[in-house]
């Protein structure tokens, strides 16, 4: 028997894949714009499996930035270890399940489980949102590569801002306390200016220490 | 090195810090500050990329229909609309008025 929380994770959960996976046709497609070929888009979305990251990488690589790009993933990767660290007390996994669960632990399925109400509901979030965005990312992938040519260019059918607009959503439950919306002002500001100075990867990073120094030092005090 | 190279070592990487996370003992996260901690630092990550998002491009910041189209997904998840339809809307936003309005 499925609880009511249990089936509202499902549904939550599916509709971010649904949404999510959507924006895969674009990974796809500009990663073969960025020069790789099919097989190196697909090893990306099956072995890195992080959104922000795979954008990085190519993003680099299309300025032909070489080992830049590997940086610029591995630090927008960083957030996932500390999903990873709540996610343990959220999913519990246990032998080999370990490295499944980590592998699957991004900003979706760690958003959709810790928007759930309890423990039970919050593992059925985690895992439907984790493998259902690797199965529809990949698949997605595949067809943005093979159509990225018919496709042409991706922001003319808004991908682009659906990106955008996939975080904003991921973010938005996170806006209750005024020191949270505050926190993701700044940040927002600060990762914004600094986009003409610093190298893709660094604005977001650098504007995360804004999180981090609020958080330790409690100020301005939270409300 | 070769771009599978870069490819097999940034995958690597990402994979061993999302592997990271879970060997770190989940209870240097039960007092508060740790937990606000975390809490923040994601919120603060989340909110640089949508700033990141909306507003990257060739030689850092790009004006273009990505902001109303973000604008509009922000209405919409404001009113409590399901995800797929705001990040549906905000797609067409921006599609519609590079096609019709001519924005870049």
């Amino acid at each position: 028997m499925q609880t009511d929380a249990e089936r509202r994770a499902w549904r939550a959960g599916l509709s971010v894949v649904i949404a999510t996976s959507a924006y895969g046709l674009s990974f796809g497609a500009l990663s073969i714009t960025a020069g790789l070929d099919l097989w190196q888009t697909m090893v990306l979305s099956a072995l890195m499996f992080s959104g922000g990251s795979q954008f990085a990488f190519i993003g680099v690589m299309a300025a032909g930035g070489g080992i830049a790009g590997v940086a610029s993933a591995a630090m927008l990767g960083l957030r996932n270890a500390l999903y990873g660290m709540s996610m343990r007390r959220v999913v519990a996994p246990r032998g080999a399940m370990i490295p499944v669960a980590a592998h699957v632990t991004i900003d979706e399925s760690t958003a959709v489980a810790l928007a759930q109400p309890d423990a039970r509901a919050q593992r059925v979030g985690f895992w439907v949102t984790g493998v259902g965005i690797w199965v529809g990312w990949n698949l997605a992938t595949l067809a943005g590569a093979l159509l990225g040519d018919l496709l042409g260019d991706p922001k003319q059918w808004g991908l682009d801002a659906a990106a955008a607009a996939a975080f904003v959503g991921l973010l938005w439950p996170r806006l209750r306390a005024r020191q949270a919306i505050a926190v993701s002002a700044a940040s927002a500001v600060v990762a914004a200016s600094l986009l003409p100075v610093l190298p893709a990867g660094l604005p977001v990073i650098v504007a995360a220490a804004i999180g981090v120094v609020v958080g330790l030092t409690n100020w301005p005090a939270r409300r | 090195m070769t771009t599978w190279h870069l490819i097999l070592l940034a995958s690597i990487a990402v994979l061993a810090i999302k592997m990271l996370g879970y060997a770190v003992p989940p209870r240097l996260f039960d007092q508060p500050r740790p937990r606000r901690t975390l809490e923040l630092l994601t919120v603060s990550l989340l909110a640089g990329l949508v700033a990141v998002q909306m507003l990257g491009g060739d030689g850092g910041i790009v004006l273009d229909a990505r902001i109303p189209a973000v604008a509009v997904a922000a209405g919409l998840f404001a009113v409590r609309a399901p995800f797929i339809v705001a990040v549906a809307a905000a797609a067409a936003t921006a599609a519609l008025l590079r096609q019709l309005a001519g924005l870049p």
